[in-house]
């Protein structure tokens, strides 16, 4: 495999895992805060009061280390990818989530979101049609 | 007003974060192994460039005014309007990282900015 094709390959697949542990950490997070009645935001010491009570739950935690595992994969995704690349490109996820939320619970989905799944689909399919480095390696 | 300043807020203090976040992965250069080990080296020497916790700051920054406007926003108002945070993205990155943005990766990060406004309003 040339150096170019390894790269391009390298960067979809963690682009990919960015994708799985960014969704899984917001669901994980999501329920884990609802479950614990989420935060108010109508005072600051109501705000604090609960998200230390979300740190006494297990999915919040699960969550929060999914969405560490998501922002190692993004750290090291950018040590080589372009920025303007993996940003556009990683937006691939309100694709799969919508997709996801239809097949697996069964969640109702309008055309209108239907067509954004698409735009995006082909948004995501344009951008990684450029290559993943325009800029030179420095040091 | 305020929503206003703080959506401005949250789209350029996290496009900025990210952008600082890249600089840093960039000057540590393309990670070849993926072993425990040499990832944190990796992140032990990302760690000691001010690019990254600039970055950090300011994505936190960016973090708490969302969850802040989300207090007062809806999430279908708020959400779509972020997605602008790609154009910007890829002006900043052209601007600071001196990325090449072709006409093809534009209509892409176009087309995702459409897309994800249409999700969220649909």
């Amino acid at each position: 495999m040339s150096i170019a094709r390894r790269v391009r390959l390298k960067t979809y697949v963690l682009i990919v895992l960015m994708v799985a542990f960014g969704a899984t950490g917001d669901v994980l997070l999501g329920k884990g805060m609802r479950e614990t009645g989420g935060i108010a935001l109508s005072s600051p010491a109501l705000f604090i009061d609960g998200i230390i009570r979300g740190f006494h739950n297990d999915l919040v935690w699960m969550g929060i280390f999914s969405l560490i595992f998501f922002f190692l994969c993004y750290m090291l995704v950018l040590s080589w990818a372009d920025y303007s690349f993996v940003s556009p490109a990683s937006a691939i996820s309100y694709a799969v989530v919508t997709f996801l939320g239809w097949m697996l619970l069964g969640e109702s989905v309008n055309s209108t979101r239907w067509l954004g799944v698409l735009v995006i689909c082909l948004g995501v399919f344009l951008v990684g049609h450029t290559p993943t480095r325009t800029t030179p390696e420095i040091e | 007003m305020r929503v206003w300043i703080l959506l401005a807020i949250v789209v350029l203090a996290g496009t900025a974060g990210e952008i600082s976040v890249t600089r840093a992965m960039k000057r540590i250069g393309e990670v070849h192994q993926f072993n425990p080990r040499a990832l944190l080296k990796v992140l032990g020497r990302a760690f000691r460039i001010g690019w990254m916790w600039l970055g950090l700051a300011l994505l936190a920054m960016a973090f708490f005014s969302l969850l802040a406007l989300l207090s007062w926003e809806n999430v279908s108002f708020v959400v779509p309007l972020t997605a602008l945070s790609y154009v910007v993205g890829a002006l900043m990155a052209k601007l600071f990282l001196k990325e090449k943005v072709d006409r093809i990766r534009w209509m892409g990060v176009l087309l995702v900015v459409v897309g994800v406004v249409l999700v969220w309003v649909g």
